[in-house]
């Protein structure tokens, strides 16, 4: 089984014969005892540490399919390697690009992300009003409000200003549902200005990544979107499939390691330039996340158990029904 | 178009396998069922690669062909979709008499269940491959991908999870 690897610490990742060897190297440039990593179980790799690599390294892995993805030293998501497309269909992408470039044809699927990403921040938000005795029932009825004007709306842009405003009042909620340890205070990025929104701004692109990584196994082409407008340097679809993920797998993420006190106020760094999360805890959050798209699920129309992680790679196959013109595409919809 | 041993086999499973394997809609091969049977393609027979030989006709790549008995050999993992494979040997020997080599024979070897398969073309398959294949061009051609079949038949199916991934 192919696992996300994910590299921490600073040190040098190169070929060895036909695995991969890790050296952790430290602040005075000693390095440590090499760790091995089998090539044929590595499915990505997420580097947050400063990693060393040459070229035959990148050669190698171009020619296993392993993609790599940097964080800088903000947690934010600076950019991939990936390998050489492998799985190329010229009529995927011709069905994709049509798909943008009619609007008819762009705003069904990008309603159908807003209704996605709705839809499952409604059942985040559902969950916690239960144990918070209706503190979260405006709020809930509000989103419920906007949500019924989706099917309406005639543009993209109008349609993402719904989507804004679902989400302020979205992350309103999340004090109550936090309590007094950390509070959001309105959401800021790049950088972020407050512990929250460090945590935020790490899920978010640790969602994207999971994303973009599925979409590199299916004949989609990652550039091509329909929410978010298709950026030259941002792989967008991933964008326009995290935002149906991002609550289900991130939000609830922190809000269980706030609330069980895994993450602490002393766990973050204020500095000039924002707020950062410390590496001890920086880890203990991707493990978490990793743990999580790990866990399965009973898939209701397949009968089989699939994991979370597997469930993103679903979502594609579902979009490229829908581009195919087999069926209209569902988005996602948590069930429990 | 070319039309290959392939687009028979999935033809006479499921013509939506074929109408997406036409159109470059592969699944991932990462499959442990899809490694095993070309395990089992390329190990079974190690001594064989000497004296047969692999054999590009029309586009079509007939893996193991023996020349001096005009046998056409075809190894598969289980005889579970028989009739495709019968098909696929079929359009082989088609292929062959149609370049001019008459008289050829089939044998499908499923070396796992210790059995083997005889396949020959009577006078009469000839037009029936024909159809086969103008069949196929029709539904490839289509703009339309065709249906699903029974769900009981597609479990394990490279397919199955994208037909049937959805939403309630």
């Amino acid at each position: 089984m192919k696992q996300t690897k994910y590299l921490m610490n600073p040190g040098r990742l190169s070929r060895q014969d036909h695995t991969l060897k890790f050296t952790p190297v430290d602040e005075a440039g000693n390095e440590g005892q090499p760790r091995f990593l089998p090539v044929e179980q590595v499915s990505d790799l997420y580097v947050f540490g400063s990693l060393d690599a040459n070229s035959a390294l990148y050669n190698f892995l171009g020619k296993e399919g392993i993609a790599v993805h940097f964080f800088d030293y903000y947690e934010h998501y600076t950019g991939s390697f990936m390998p050489r497309e492998y799985l190329l269909a010229g009529k995927m992408q011709v069905e994709q690009t049509k798909h943008y470039t009619f609007p008819k044809k762009r705003i069904v699927l990008a309603r159908a992300f807003v209704e996605g990403a709705a839809t499952n921040i409604l059942r985040v938000l559902k969950y916690y009003d239960n144990r918070k005795t209706g503190s979260l029932a405006d709020a809930i009825a509000t989103i419920e409000q906007l949500m019924a004007s989706i099917p309406l709306v005639p543009d993209v842009p109008t349609l993402m200003g719904i989507e804004g405003n679902i989400r302020q009042i979205y992350y309103r909620c999340f004090d109550a549902i936090l309590g007094e340890t950390f509070c959001l205070d309105g959401r800021s990025k790049r950088p972020p200005q407050n512990e929250l929104n460090a945590m935020i701004s790490l899920g978010n692109m640790l969602c994207y990544s999971a994303c973009l990584g599925m979409i590199y196994h299916t004949q989609l082409n990652p550039t091509i979107s329909y929410l978010h407008e298709p950026g030259a340097r941002r792989y967008s679809l991933a964008l326009d499939m995290a935002e149906i993920f991002k609550p289900i797998l991130i939000d609830r993420l922190i809000f269980r390691m706030v609330n069980k006190r895994q993450l602490q106020p002393s766990d973050f760094r204020m500095e000039v330039e924002g707020c950062l999360m410390k590496e001890s805890a920086r880890k203990r959050f991707v493990q978490e996340f990793d743990a999580s798209l790990k866990e399965t699920i009973k898939h209701r129309s397949l009968g089989r158990s699939v994991s979370y992680k597997h469930l993103i790679k679903l979502e594609c196959y579902k979009l490229q029904r829908h581009l195919l013109g087999i069926d209209a595409y569902k988005p996602f919809k948590a069930w429990w | 178009m070319t039309i290959t041993g392939t687009y028979i086999k999935y033809y006479k499973v499921c013509f939506r396998k074929l109408w997406l394997f036409h159109h470059k809609i592969e699944m991932e091969h990462n499959s442990e069922l899809v490694a095993e049977g070309s395990f089992i393609g390329e190990k079974s027979y190690p001594q064989r690669a000497e004296r047969y030989r692999e054999m590009l006709i029309d586009g079509s790549k007939i893996d193991f062909y023996d020349p001096y008995n005009k046998v056409v050999h075809e190894i598969k993992k289980s005889d579970k979709l028989e009739h495709s494979h019968v098909a696929q040997v079929q359009f082989y020997l088609y292929l062959l008499w149609k370049n001019g080599v008459k008289g050829a024979t089939g044998l499908i070897e499923y070396p796992k269940l210790r059995q083997t398969q005889t396949v020959t073309l009577a006078e009469e398959d000839i037009s029936q491959v024909e159809n086969w294949v103008s069949e196929i061009e029709r539904i490839v051609e289509s703009e339309q991908c065709p249906g699903r079949i029974a769900k009981s038949r597609c479990r394990s199916c490279s397919y199955f999870e994208f037909c049937y991934a959805e939403e309630e």
